[in-house]
């Protein structure tokens, strides 16, 4: 029998349908893997018994003919993503133990196309981070070595879902990627990842790092698993405000791999300085490719490009610096308290033997920009470049149809390195923060589309 | 009418604006689909999005949205029709989110205007200048345990409409007449109950001095009073507090105090240094709240006619003063029961009835008009025995009350007792004749021109008859016997 982990999503949906294994037998498959490749450390919570027991009730679907676009096939979930009933982290050491009641919108529409869970992958705490070594459970390793066999980080902070695609430990898995935690970790791990348009998907239920920028998206071994996966997370949803209230189109019908007379766009600002030789040629390769598929390849303009690093490192902890508040230690999670102490000691004692140096550290950043005397030096100003930004994009998009960019400015680099310097690795961000600012709702809320006035129970 | 307090240097005038805090009639929480029953068992109204779970998001609910622009056209004001929700954060046990989804620097209701019914009948009016929606918090209770706090967070995430004032208020007397208005203007809406007492409407007093005709003093602000009374009370003792302290060669600090009116005195909260700096950013959880001029057009046509539109009708309809008309519709069941009682009879003999009659029943027995033992039907009916002359003024008066006692039909008051005015001229003539006999002496004083001396024959007959004989016979008659 084949490997079954050597599968793609495309491929095991296909031999599912055909009946060349079972459900029961892919999952047991992955669930060795996982057991062979714990080195790596992608996973925070492994889910066997769930796992075996959602692709036995998948199997028993099937027999009767109710197959799900995802029906029987075994992912990773990203530990940002709640789960009813599985410990759910945020890879932070304050809500460890925290077993949500609920499900988020995501994984739900997953489980409910037959999607099975191996687990909740590994990542950097609260999706903060570059390169999987700010989690509270241990930094993930990168399934490559470099070429001196040195340990590589996988990329953050959807690095144990790159890592454990990768490694082949899951068909797929979700990410979530805020200023660039799926498209950086996936290119470092050598998957696909994809970012889908903010609103695509439901950010309901998802532990929430930067509301405005945060979205869920697919971490995949091809494209077509990516569209067949998105297609499965995606849709409006009344509970999350900016979700976008259109339908989904099929992604995967979409894959006609002709890209004829489409017109490509270069952006001349992302030829950085110092941009390592490897990285370069890459881009030159990528661009060549598309050439010789019939795409017309074109210079374009983001003359914003410089400002989008300074700019999402003070909307994101701005708005994380809120959106963390309320991890308190009051109603779950982690707390710490002494006798005889006040709500603020116990407050304080939480939230420094919760939190982690790098969620601690953009606290402080979101608190300080939006901090009376400096909200319109920062924060205020920052909003504004954003619309710059925005501007850009749009001006570009009226010339082509795709921007090709490098994910990052340099490959996945050793574990230890960069950690001494924030700014340094926050830099790996410098390329797919712009395309992140970029988004935004694709609508705005109307009092008549929001929630009925319901009765009381 | 200036309201001044004499210093020892000198008047001062007075300068106040008020935050008062509505909560919104509405089934559902302003974010969630919580129920916001009061009174239910602590912690029973609370939804995943209220306790504030890991990855819950907030939707508005589309009814407290319509609430506010109700209350919003009501006070005249400018209704925006893009509105932006902010987070205000700071840390407290009963905010679980880490902070208060509130409305900063685009409200959803601009400028507007209240018109105060002031106790002497003149009018004065009173700018707003915003309302905003935000979320309520939940409920502290220090006192359930030794050593823990409790938290309730059934309130958590109520939606609230905060209405703040212009600094236009000038004595206490408005203060208290603008929060009687802005409450009956809630009440006539239905958008919030204003029951200060079980704190659906709390108000906070910004108050300052300064000479009169100069510019604004520093202000303090008395935080979370709950009665009209006690605004008024912490007004003036707060403003007499930085008198004493200005003349005393102090400055007056800009802070947050605390009325307590066991002792009578306001208390240093929070000086502006300890002051919270709360971090306002438009939520990214939310889209700006956007809606067309269909929707409030809609909200308009569903507008029930507010107080000063029915003062202006019963002055311009039924001949009512300022004063009597203001009384009648300060409460919109009190102007509902006049109106009943009007219908199809004397407009102001209805108001004198219902004002100086009924309510003042009411007042001494303490019962509010839904409770009165006498039905507005009753009330009318009476007014038509006096009318049609089947009782005299004073027999209704007895006849009342009998009503306010028993809460009986007035008809069957008067068949019952036999207190059916006597006009029968033979019967009335046969008393007069008796009178007339017994004090001869007085009959010759009026024909001597002493015509005064008619009303004390008036008087006796009336009493000779038990007040039954109709007052305008017994006058007629008597002068027809007397001066011929």
């Amino acid at each position: 029998m084949t490997d079954l982990t050597k599968l793609t999503l495309a491929e095991a949906r296909d031999g599912l349908a055909k009946g060349d294994y079972t459900s029961v037998e892919l999952t047991e498959a992955h669930l060795k893997s996982m057991d062979a490749h714990r080195n790596l450390n992608a996973y925070i919570t492994e889910t066997p018994e769930k796992a075996m027991e959602m692709a036995k009730a998948s199997d028993a679907k099937r027999a009767k003919g109710d197959a799900g676009k995802m029906e029987g096939l075994p992912i990773a979930v990203k530990d940002l993503f709640c789960t009813e009933g599985v410990q759910t982290t945020a890879a932070s050491h304050i809500l460890e133990g925290f077993k949500p009641e609920y499900e988020s919108t995501v994984t739900s529409n997953l489980f409910g196309n037959g999607a099975v869970m191996l687990g909740k992958a590994n990542l950097d705490e609260f999706a903060m981070g570059s390169s999987n070594t700010s989690s509270y459970y241990g930094n993930v390793v990168n399934p490559w070595k470099d070429k001196s066999g040195k340990d590589l980080v996988p990329g953050g902070s959807s690095g144990g879902s790159a890592a454990a695609v990768a490694a082949d430990m899951a068909l797929a898995a979700t990410g979530t990627d805020t200023g660039g935690s799926i498209r950086q970790p996936a290119s470092y791990c050598g998957i696909v990842g994809m970012k889908p348009t903010y609103g695509r998907c439901s950010r309901w239920g998802i532990v929430a790092f930067a509301s405005s920028l945060d979205q869920a998206g697919p971490m995949t071994k091809t494209v077509r698993d990516a569209a067949i996966m998105l297609g499965s997370m995606a849709g409006h949803d009344a509970k999350d405000s900016t979700s976008a209230p259109i339908a989904v189109p099929d992604f995967e019908a979409a894959l006609s791999g002709d890209i004829r007379g489409m017109k490509i766009g270069i952006p001349k600002e992302y030829r950085v300085d110092g941009m390592p030789e490897e990285i370069s040629k890459l881009w030159d390769e990528g661009v060549a490719m598309l050439r010789d598929a019939g795409a017309e390849v074109v210079d374009v303009t983001l003359p914003h490009t410089k400002y989008a690093l300074g700019t999402y490192y003070i909307v994101a902890p701005a708005e994380a610096s809120s959106n963390l508040a309320r991890y308190d230690g009051l109603r779950y999670g982690q707390r710490v308290m002494d006798e005889g102490d006040s709500l603020d000691d116990m407050y304080m004692k939480s939230r420094a033997a919760g939190f982690g140096k790098e969620v601690q550290r953009r606290i402080m950043i979101g608190t300080y920009v939006l901090s009376a005397g400096y909200y319109d030096a920062y924060y205020n100003k920052a909003l504004k470049v954003r619309r710059r930004i925005y501007q850009d994009f749009e001006g570009a998009f009226g010339q082509v149809d795709a921007i090709l960019t490098p994910t990052a400015p340099s490959a996945a680099f050793a574990i230890g390195e960069n950690e001494g310097d924030p700014v340094k690795m926050y830099l790996n961000d410098v390329f797919t923060v712009p395309a992140s600012l970029a988004d935004r709702p694709l609508s705005r809320r109307t009092a008549a589309g929001s929630t009925a006035d319901r009765q009381a129970v | 009418m200036t309201y001044i307090l004499e210093g020892s240097t000198g008047p001062w005038e007075i300068v106040v604006g008020l935050e008062v805090h509505c909560q919104v009639i509405s089934n559902s929480k302003l974010f969630s689909g919580a129920s916001t029953k009061f009174g239910n068992e602590p912690n029973s109204n609370v939804s995943l999005v209220d306790a504030a779970m890991p990855g819950m998001l907030p939707v508005v609910n589309a009814e407290c949205v319509r609430q506010a622009v109700k209350t919003g056209l009501g006070l005249k004001a400018k209704i925006n029709k893009e509105s932006v929700f902010a987070r205000k954060n700071y840390f407290y046990a009963d905010l679980p989110q880490g902070y208060q989804i509130s409305q900063f620097d685009k409200p959803i209701v601009g400028e507007g205007t209240i018109i105060l019914d002031m106790p002497d009948g003149s009018t004065k009016s009173v700018g707003i200048e915003r309302l905003h929606l935000e979320q309520d918090a939940g409920k502290s209770m220090h006192d359930q345990d030794p050593k823990y706090s409790h938290i309730d967070l059934n309130r958590s995430g109520v939606a609230l409409m905060e209405i703040v004032s212009m600094p236009d208020i000038r004595s206490p007397e408005e203060a208290g007449a603008y929060l009687t208005k802005l409450r009956a203007i809630v009440r006539y809406l239905g958008t919030c109950d204003g029951n200060m007492n079980e704190g659906s409407m709390r108000c906070d007093a910004n108050v300052s001095v300064r000479r009169p005709g100069e510019g604004f003093g520093t202000r303090c602000e008395i935080k979370n009073v709950n009665s009209i009374r006690f605004v008024m009370q912490a007004i003036e003792i707060e403003a007499k507090r930085q008198i004493e302290v200005i003349e005393g060669g102090g400055t007056i600090d800009q802070e947050t105090r605390l009325y307590d009116q066991r002792l009578g005195e306001t208390r240093s909260m929070r000086s502006k240094e300890m002051a919270h700096d709360y971090r306002y950013f438009p939520d990214p959880d939310l889209l700006p709240l956007v809606f067309d001029d269909a929707f409030v057009s809609e909200i308009e046509k569903e507008l029930p006619e507010l107080p000063d539109e029915k003062k202006a009708r019963f002055m311009r309809e039924n001949g009512l003063s300022a004063y009597d008309a203001g009384v009648l519709v300060a409460e919109k069941e009190k102007a509902d029961y006049y109106e009943v009682v009007a219908k199809g009879r004397d407009g102001k003999l209805a108001a004198n009835w219902v004002i100086t009659n009924l309510f003042g029943a009411l007042n001494k027995a303490e019962v509010g008009i839904a409770d009165s033992p006498v039905t507005a039907e009753n009330l009318g009916k009476l007014i038509d025995l006096i009318s049609d002359d089947t009782i005299s003024g004073r027999i209704a008066k007895d006849v009342f009350e009998i009503m306010i006692e028993t809460g009986g039909d007035p008809e069957k008051i008067v068949e019952e007792k036999g207190l059916k005015q006597i006009t029968d001229t033979g019967a009335i003539e046969t008393a007069i004749d008796e009178v007339i006999a017994a004090n001869p002496d007085k009959v010759e004083e009026i024909k001597g021109g002493k015509e005064k001396m008619l009303g004390w024959f008036v008087g006796q007959v009336m009493k000779a008859t038990g007040g039954k004989a109709n007052p305008g016979m017994v006058n007629k008659l008597l002068r027809d016997k007397i001066l011929g």
